[in-house]
């Protein structure tokens, strides 16, 4: 059934990529179709989904692939992994929906984003390294592609930023995995194994020098500070459906790979560099958010804030990683808080790049000062970015403040340097207030006059993330139900 | 998910879920829903003030989960039962108000007052962490929503960032107080706070105590408040003075058993609410604007309600409550009836209002009466209840609180003998500086008023006998320290003296009052440019260093390939080249030995022959 669902995507994109013949028209449906029909597969295995024993998976599947370095297709899905998966499946329906409308190259365009739908799927379902990393360095390749192609602004060369810096990072997480595959006895690169013999638990120094080279790779995806420099002009010169996509789940390959691999393969090392690893978090909550303060450009705000998120996810597993007696319901709170920021973050930034990218699309220009007073030539529009705006910023009733609210409580319960991450979700809200205060109130000057409101392709996708956000906030424990399980056994691993 | 009833536990949903899900239909319905609008919100409102009043007689709880480890609890006990009612009233009355006051966008004003209804409805049932920090922010986002809601105003968006961003602030301490909990080991339930384990419990106590303070504008918080007052009147009635601001007070009252454990915290509140009655009192006192004046009156009077949460007297401090929020619901919604119809709010132009519209201006005075503490007044005994626990806790508190009595009846009695003199003969002036005034005031904006002064002026009952005893038994307060005739004679005589003195001379308007004690200045250079500065500092340092560090990276790569290229050219390629010329030349050597003349080949072979031959012989000795 993964495979069904990681493969299906690469058919289709396989498909139009040698069918040149394929009108235009066709393209762009067949894709809306294949992502729709990927909702469905999800939401089967969603229903079909029974909590597995702890460390065990579901719909598990394992076929000999590179038995000479002990690699071997193996997939498989948990309470980490799941919801991941529902998310990349919502992320990539409301891409194909934005894009209904797309002139240029559609149907180049639909092959590539199902080719990087495939990589995500892939890397989220993979329980072998070697699959991971094949996952994960194919979709540095497609979104290479997909900003290159599909940007605007000086994209070949945020393009090749992107590409370089990311791969570069990469390299570093191959070189772990290589650590990792070493130190296991027999060698092996399957994740379950691996975490099973947590194989560098007597030699704290290689420990750390393992986990420093998957750490330095996670930590360029993620990305925290201080390598994130790649990723403010990535966003702004690609498309809204790029931003979206390498905003809510390219990112989330990074923080994941926290949760699969480096917390549970690497307990004791994970432990004694905890300290470092919420450091590196608090210090990416505030840069970021601070830094996005100062922004005056949307899309290079919005990347920011970025930033910040995931740093709340990092803040959340390395104070999981703070092992003190009693704290024990407090970092499992942290990790299933992590995770619902993963899916939180992936909904509510790709709404917000949907939104920020029919600034560009109308008037070329993502400057607030171009702009004031929009709400009253766009006031469907102003009314999706302010409630994104106020999803983002961690507000009751939507996805993050349950996300936020999980991570700040379970954190600061495990370790009081938590709280400094705090005025974070302060900034945060400044910053979102004054963009909405800039752009969209007082009266219409520059380029709002004449700016055309929402059309249907432009609000419904956006319409539709921001009501499961909303879904998330109000109602979260059917998503928690299955993520809580999970983060016990990442907390049970991480505590050995 | 059921509580002792289930009709309750239905009614106590019908409460907070009607209004939520009413509000967010109108709120994002558009400008189609401008018309059915109001009657929409107003029957939600009064289902709502009917299903408030039931569970307050039913006291449902419910849960359902939310997070783990701690689930969204509403209750309805003894001081919530209280003030649900208290709020669903106002609220349908401020509704009815806006019917006729609010004449634009009506769809999105109704749907976030309603929004901001059932928000206030969970704070005040909440019965964990969580729920309460939920409705909490919701608060807040509607407040910011609506001080905001003539968006086309820039200075009324950027009061409501004002106002949300400053609450926020002191919200963080809900956040460190739900980690503290969870490290306490007491869990989230608001109940068991007080269990949580020391050092925990005191920043548990703390962290609620500053999300308290925020939310009530009390000190150093307070300066949001007068930005508030950019929002429209009945918004300024609701949210900011009878419902979320007083809000904060209520925490402070449902907390006031944690407050009391760590010893500290009770002091603290007590202090910061009579310092805020105090300080604010002489702000409202030099205010020249007259929701400005009733803004800084709302921290004081909320300064009474904190203070009796710190002295232990949650009766008296929820008497205090309901009767201000009677009280100061009616005051802004007569400041607003003027507004609209004169087009201003400085109290110099109000000169004789109250003579135009006779009917408002008695529902004015009483409301100002009242809130000067003129006996027998709802809040002149509601404040003198909690004075009376001030006086059993310590006497410097009760003389603070007695002084900030005083200052109440200054600047009630300020605004009350201006809006009764006579007509000036300019009677224009000074009208219409702040919007067209429409010269009338209709019925719909009318009836509200009355239904409300008669709340400012009997509501004093709360603390009387019958219904004064059984609150303060429900509340386990049954031996809580009653005002005496002596206390009950001081305040009125002060009260009225005070009111009778201002009517003869004018009161002191100092600078350092008037400007709110500098607060918003303060803010502004203290916190706000730092953080701006700061937050440009490392935008800089992002793009310069960061980036640049990056990016000098990825040119010395490309530059070391460069040189690498020219060593790979001179260097290796050199080297290899250099080889192949020197094998040329001894190839070339090697040619010049093949001359094809017979006689030459003869002479090398010979050579060769005899070069061996020494090598044999050397080779041999």
């Amino acid at each position: 059934m993964l495979s069904v669902i990681v493969f299906v995507p690469l058919a289709a994109a396989a498909v139009l990529a040698a069918a040149p013949g394929v009108p235009d028209r066709w393209a762009r449906w067949a894709w809306l179709a294949v992502s729709t029909v990927e909702v469905a597969l999800v939401a089967v295995v969603v229903a079909g989904y029974d909590t597995p024993a702890a460390g065990g998976l579901a719909f598990e599947e394992r076929v000999r692939w590179i038995p000479s370095v002990g690699s071997s297709y193996h997939v498989g899905v948990d309470g980490l992994s799941l919801p991941l998966l529902a998310l990349t499946a919502a992320v990539f329906t409301a891409c194909a929906g934005h894009a209904v409308r797309e002139e240029h190259r559609p149907r180049a365009q639909a092959a590539l984003f199902l080719f990087l739908e495939f990589t995500c799927f892939g890397l989220f379902v993979a329980q072998d390294l070697i699959l991971f990393f094949l996952f994960f360095d194919l979709s540095i390749v497609g979104m290479y592609f997909a900003i290159a192609g599909w940007g605007h602004g000086q994209r070949a060369r945020s393009a090749m930023k992107f590409f370089l810096y990311t791969f570069l990072g990469s390299l570093a997480l191959l070189l772990g995995f290589i650590g990792l595959y070493l130190a296991a006895d027999p060698h092996t690169f399957d994740i379950p194994e691996l975490v099973a013999a947590a194989p560098l638990a007597g030699s704290p120094g290689v420990g750390g020098l393992v986990l420093a080279a998957l750490l330095l790779g996670l930590a360029v995806k993620t990305p925290t500070v201080p390598f994130h420099t790649w990723l403010p002009p990535a966003h702004t010169d690609a498309s809204a459906i790029g931003s979206a996509v390498l905003a809510a789940i390219l990112l989330k390959m990074g923080t994941y790979g926290f949760v699969r691999i480096a917390m549970p393969a690497l307990p004791d090392a994970w432990r004694a560099w905890s300290w470092a690893i919420l450091t590196i978090g608090v210090v990416s909550v505030l840069y970021g958010a601070l830094v996005a303060l100062a922004q005056t450009n949307v899309k290079r705000m919005i990347a920011y804030t970025s930033v910040n998120h995931m740093g709340y996810v990092v803040l959340a597993v390395g104070a999981a990683g703070v092992v003190a007696d009693g704290a024990r319901e407090a970092r499992e709170l942290a990790v299933t808080g992590a995770v619902t920021q993963m899916v939180s973050h992936g909904l509510i930034t790709a709404a917000l790049f949907l939104l920020a990218g029919v600034l560009q699309e109308r008037t070329g220009s993502y400057e607030m000062d171009h702009y004031g007073g929009l709400a009253g030539p766009a006031p469907r529009f102003a009314a999706l970015f302010a409630i994104g705006a106020f999803a983002s910023l961690g507000l009751p009733g939507f996805s993050g403040f349950v996300a936020e609210f999980q991570i700040f409580a379970g954190s600061i319960g495990a370790t009081w340097g938590a709280a400094l991450a705090l005025p974070g979700i302060l900034v945060t809200a400044a910053l979102f207030l004054r963009a909405l205060q800039r752009v969209f109130t007082g009266p219409t000057r520059g380029k709002s006059h004449g700016f055309g409101d929402l059309r249907a392709h432009e609000l419904w996708p956006v319409a539709a993330l921001l009501t499961l956000a909303l879904l998330i906030g109000v109602v979260p424990w059917p998503l928690l139900d299955l993520v809580a399980p999970a983060s016990a056994t990442v907390v049970d691993l991480v505590s050995r | 998910m059921t509580g002792a009833s289930p009709t309750g536990a239905a009614l106590l949903w019908v409460v907070v879920a009607l209004p939520a899900v009413v509000g967010a239909g109108l709120a994002t319905a558009g400008r189609r829903a401008d018309r059915p609008a109001p009657a929409v919100a107003i029957a939600t409102a009064a289902v709502a003030l009917v299903a408030g009043t039931a569970v307050a007689v039913l006291r449902p709880a419910v849960r359902v989960p939310f997070v783990p480890g701690a689930d969204l609890g509403l209750g309805v006990d003894a001081l919530s039962a209280v003030v649900v009612p208290t709020v669903a009233a106002v609220t349908l009355l401020v509704l009815v108000f806006a019917a006729g006051d609010i004449t634009e966008h009506r769809a999105r004003f109704f749907g976030l007052m309603l929004l901001f209804a059932a928000a206030v409805a969970v704070t005040a049932t909440a019965t964990t962490l969580p729920t309460l920090l939920f409705a909490w922010e919701v608060m807040g986002a509607t407040s910011f929503a609506l001080i905001g809601f003539s968006w086309r105003q820039g200075h009324r968006v950027a009061a409501g960032t004002t106002a949300f961003v400053t609450t926020r602030t002191a919200d963080l301490g809900l956040y460190l107080a739900a980690g503290a909990a969870l490290a306490g080991g007491a869990g989230l339930a608001l109940a068991d706070l007080p269990d949580a384990a020391d050092p925990w419990r005191d920043v548990v106590a703390a962290g609620v105590l500053v999300a308290a303070l925020g939310k009530a504008a009390q000190l150093p918080f307070s300066s949001w408040l007068s930005r508030a007052m950019e929002g429209p009147s009945p918004v300024s009635a609701l949210l900011h003075s009878a419902a979320m601001v007083a809000m904060g007070g209520y925490l402070l009252l449902r907390t006031a058993p944690l407050l009391a454990a760590t010893g500290w915290a009770a002091t603290a509140a007590a202090w910061a609410g009579a310092l805020t009655a105090l300080l604010l009192g002489a702000v409202a006192v030099a205010q020249r604007d007259l929701k400005q004046l009733l803004a800084a009156s709302t921290s004081a009077q909320l300064g009474f309600v904190v203070l009796a949460a710190g002295v232990a007297a949650v009766a008296g401090g929820t008497a205090h409550l309901v009767a201000h929020a009677a009280t100061k619901a009616l005051l802004f919604l007569v400041a607003g009836a003027w507004l609209s119809a004169l087009g201003t709010k400085q109290l110099d132009a109000l000169r004789g209002a109250a003579r135009r519209w006779p009917a408002v201006g008695v529902t004015a005075s009483v409301g100002l009466l009242a809130l000067a503490g003129v006996v027998p007044l709802s809040l002149w005994a509601t404040k003198d209840e909690v004075l009376a626990a001030a006086k059993a806790s310590s006497p410097a508190l009760y003389l603070v609180g007695l002084a900030a009595a005083g200052l109440s009846a200054a600047y009630a009695a300020k605004v009350l003998w201006l809006v009764w003199q006579p007509l000036p003969d300019d009677a224009e002036a000074g009208l219409d500086d702040e919007e067209p005034g429409t010269r009338r005031i209709g019925s719909v904006q009318r009836r509200p008023l009355g239904v409300l002064a008669v709340g400012a002026a009997v509501l004093g009952l709360l603390v009387w006998p019958p219904v004064g005893e059984r609150l303060r038994a429900a509340l386990g307060e049954a031996g809580a320290p009653a005002p005496g005739p002596v206390e009950l004679a001081v305040s009125a005589v002060l009260a009225i003296a005070v009111v009778l003195a201002v009517a003869r001379r004018p009161v002191p308007e100092p600078d350092w009052a008037r400007s709110w004690l500098g607060l918003g200045t303060a803010t502004r250079t203290v916190v706000v440019s730092p953080v701006l500065r700061l937050a440009h500092a490392l935008a800089r340092f992002d793009d310069r260093v960061l980036d640049g560090a990056v990016e000098a990276g990825a040119r010395g790569t490309v530059l070391a390939a460069r040189e690498a290229a020219v060593a790979d050219d001179t260097g290796f390629d050199g080297a290899a080249e250099g080889v192949a010329v020197l094998v040329r030349r001894l190839g070339g050597f090697a040619r010049r030995t093949q001359t094809g003349l017979l006689h030459q080949y003869y002479v090398q072979a010979a050579a060769v022959l005899g070069a061996a031959l020494l090598m044999l012989l050397v080779a041999t000795t």
